[in-house]
């Protein structure tokens, strides 16, 4: 087989997983503390419409970035609002807040962009290659000429991996998801801590939804997430609750999307479809696999009530 | 939902029901905290008991909330219209008219409420049994594929074996398709969250195969089926409009689940497993068999809602036959507090509220994924309203 089509499938691979693992990341922060979010979805759309949009007006892909990030905190807060001050049901809300990201996202395309059916195209983040590194074979390619939100999903395994083993936060992080009431009593606010983790997750969707829209795919399409929140949702249950994990499988998410682009390159004749199928098709068995191993959080879902 | 707010213990004449032998199968157990978690199954029970004012007392205090919740959701509407130009008023006139403007407008709007009448009863059911899904709209295009599979293939001899047989392969792809997600839940703990979105987004690629391939029309111009033959069509019972027989079975299957959740045994365990698992197994409920049949009930209605949108409306199979009624589904099941009856008018004024939103789009080139937004909105307001804080703080402003 070619070593060029190896290293361009890899080097595809490693784009398409960067946004999976952002988003694993900031829900495995959330889950850690006992809060489920379905709604990264809902999230990485907002961000990816927001960053399209102030990228396209100030043509700076920076402050596109600085936007999505900005709208799916603002996201986040309403979740947390729900979640930590009303103490409602949070895969119902999640559901509601994707519906919500849905139709803004929508609603707000169209009246701005118009139903022309041409599509807009912004400035992106650039390859920026590491020095050196880049050199290496195959690896030099698929993992050190990307652009920089790349290296700083890779970097951020190890500071998430950090923040829950290394430090106070962590550690308050983990009593208060999966013993609030312990937590509580030892003196940790279990609401701020939560919140805490929420916004890092808003963060970190944010993180992801730019990507897809202002650094891999150059523009903005309505429902472009195509339930990759939902693929970063599970992820975080494959890695049982492991930021090092999550790296690995948000990888594999990522190499088994990017075999859509390497079918035609192989000469293998498969319906789109079927190409598409594929994430969605390996979710199930993977999860049909692992899933029996599993042990979340132990009050993951769970709003705590103060005796 | 718990109806918290009917709080009358009156409700000794009711001894013969399944329900109230099993309170008493309980209190044999003599654990004082399962007695008590099952205590709250029978505020729905007692619900039933209450003399005639009493119990419409119970419903307006019931409804309310659901109406404070579509207040606001046309509120955050009206002001998304506006934030994107348009005169609210205007919007607000065009999108009545759209809705129920004259005998056509209505009829058409009674028709885009069939299919969420269907996705409407699956949520219900799933929820209820506590179990989350979200995959009605793949459960839908299951439905609709089956239908239309045997609807094209096949030569039926008269309409009404085309509708037993159809509607029961369609109402058992739905099962399939919930199924396994079902089967992952109770065998591998896998989250329906999960493993629902998934089986949309591969249901969508399956509907999108079959009408580029095996299913495409003879034409071949576009991606989408040959009509449906006559015989497997339904009826249409008002003339000069498209409402067809699929409304009134829609509303049967209403009363029917009313029926199953609130008369017979299995409706019973249904709510019990929702309502506490644990307390439900220590009555002595099988909740893994009681989870699964909730499950497979859920899909099969909103596969059925898939074969009646087919057969009763767009005689054909595409790639968008589901604009979201899966998701659609969850908004109508909540502000019909998950109730069968009261979904009906949810249900209705949905399909109005997609009749509006189109009529906007036509008028003022809104997307109609503003229906998204109003539906988001009502999700909130009726879960917010459901919260121990909000009750509180208007328990006390009612009590002063």
């Amino acid at each position: 087989m070619d070593l060029n089509l190896i290293e361009s499938f890899l080097a595809a691979g490693v784009a398409l997983a960067t946004p999976l693992l952002f988003a694993a990341l900031g829900e495995l922060l959330m889950e850690k503390s006992g809060v489920i979010d379905i709604a990264l979805e809902g999230k990485m759309l907002a961000a990816a419409f927001f960053a399209v949009l102030v990228a396209y007006w100030t043509q700076s892909p920076a402050l596109g970035l600085l936007a999505g990030m900005v709208a799916a905190v603002v996201l986040a807060l309403l979740f947390a609002f729900f979640v930590l001050y009303l103490q409602v049901d949070q895969i119902i809300i999640g559901a509601g807040m994707n519906m919500l990201a849905l139709g803004l996202t929508g609603v707000l395309y169209r009246e701005l962009f118009g139903m022309t059916g041409q599509t807009i195209t912004v400035p992106t983040f650039s390859a920026w290659p590491v020095p050196l590194l880049r050199h290496l074979p195959v690896l030099g390619r698929s993992l050190f000429q990307q652009n920089i939100l790349v290296y700083l999903a890779l970097l951020s395994v190890g500071l998430v991996a950090f923040l829950l083993r290394r430090t106070r936060f962590g550690l308050y992080l983990r009593a208060v998801g999966d013993s609030p009431a312990a937590a509580d009593a030892a003196g940790v606010h279990v609401p701020r801590i939560r919140l805490l983790a929420i916004l890092l997750g808003g963060l970190a969707c944010g993180l992801a939804g730019a990507f897809l829209s202002i650094a891999h795919a150059n523009t903005f399409v309505e429902g472009m997430t195509a339930g990759r929140g939902f693929i970063a949702l599970a992820i975080v249950i494959f890695a049982r609750w492991n930021p090092i994990g999550a790296f690995f499988i948000a990888l594999l998410f990522g190499l088994a999307s990017a075999l859509q682009f390497q079918f035609q390159a192989f000469g293998v004749a498969l319906p789109y479809q079927i190409v598409l199928m594929l994430p969605y098709i390996l979710t199930l068995v993977v999860a049909a696999l692992m899933g029996l191993r599993a042990t979340p959080p132990q009050a993951l879902a769970r709003p705590y009530f103060r005796e | 939902m718990s109806l918290s707010a009917v709080r009358s213990p009156s409700a000794s004449n009711r001894t013969g029901t399944p329900s109230w032998r099993l309170l008493t199968m309980t209190s044999k157990i003599s654990s004082n905290k399962i007695a008590e978690s099952l205590q709250i199954q029978f505020i729905s029970e007692i619900h039933v008991a209450l003399s005639s004012t009493e119990k419409w007392r119970a419903v307006a205090v019931q409804t309310w909330p659901s109406l404070v919740a579509l207040a606001v959701a046309s509120l955050a509407g009206l002001a998304v219209v506006a934030l994107a130009g348009h005169s609210s008023l205007d919007a607000a006139r065009i999108m009545f008219e759209g809705a129920f403007g004259d005998r056509y407008a209505v009829t058409e709007s009674l028709l885009k409420s069939v299919p969420l009448l269907f996705t409407g009863l699956a949520v219900i059911v799933a929820f209820r049994a506590g179990i989350w899904n979200i995959g009605a709209d793949g459960q839908f295009m299951l439905g609709a594929l089956v239908a239309t599979f045997l609807g094209v293939k096949v030569v039926w001899p008269s309409p009404l074996l085309a509708f037993a047989v159809i509607g029961v392969c369609a109402f058992l792809a739905g099962s399939l398709w919930a199924g396994i997600a079902s089967a992952l839940r109770e065998w591998r703990f896998v989250s329906e969250v999960i493993s629902t979105i998934m089986l949309n987004l591969i249901a969508l690629q399956l509907i999108s195969l079959m009408v580029h391939g095996p299913l495409q029309e003879a034409a071949g111009t576009y991606p989408q089926s040959d009509r449906l033959v006559e015989a497997a069509r339904l009826a249409r019972w008002i003339p000069g409009t498209r409402l067809h027989a699929g409304f009134l079975l829609g509303l049967a299957l209403c009363g029917a689940l009313w029926l199953l959740l609130f008369r017979l045994p299995l409706g019973f365990r249904i709510r019990a497993i929702g309502q506490n698992p644990e307390a439900a197994r220590f009555a002595g409920i099988p909740v893994r068999r009681t989870a699964v049949m909730a499950m497979l009930l859920s899909g099969g209605l909103a596969a059925l809602g898939g074969y009646v949108e087919v057969a009763g409306v767009t005689y054909r199979l595409y790639e968008n036959i589901s604009p979201g009624y899966g998701f659609t589904a969850i908004a109508v099941a909540l502000l019909g507090r998950l109730h069968p009856l009261a979904m009906i008018p949810a249900a209705l004024l949905f399909g109005g509220l997609e009749s509006a939103t189109r009529a906007l789009q036509r008028n003022l080139g809104v997307s109609p994924v503003l229906a998204e937004i109003i539906q988001a909105f009502v999700i909130l307001a009726v879960v917010g309203f459901e919260a121990r804080r909000v009750r509180q703080w208007l328990g006390r402003r009612r009590g002063s």
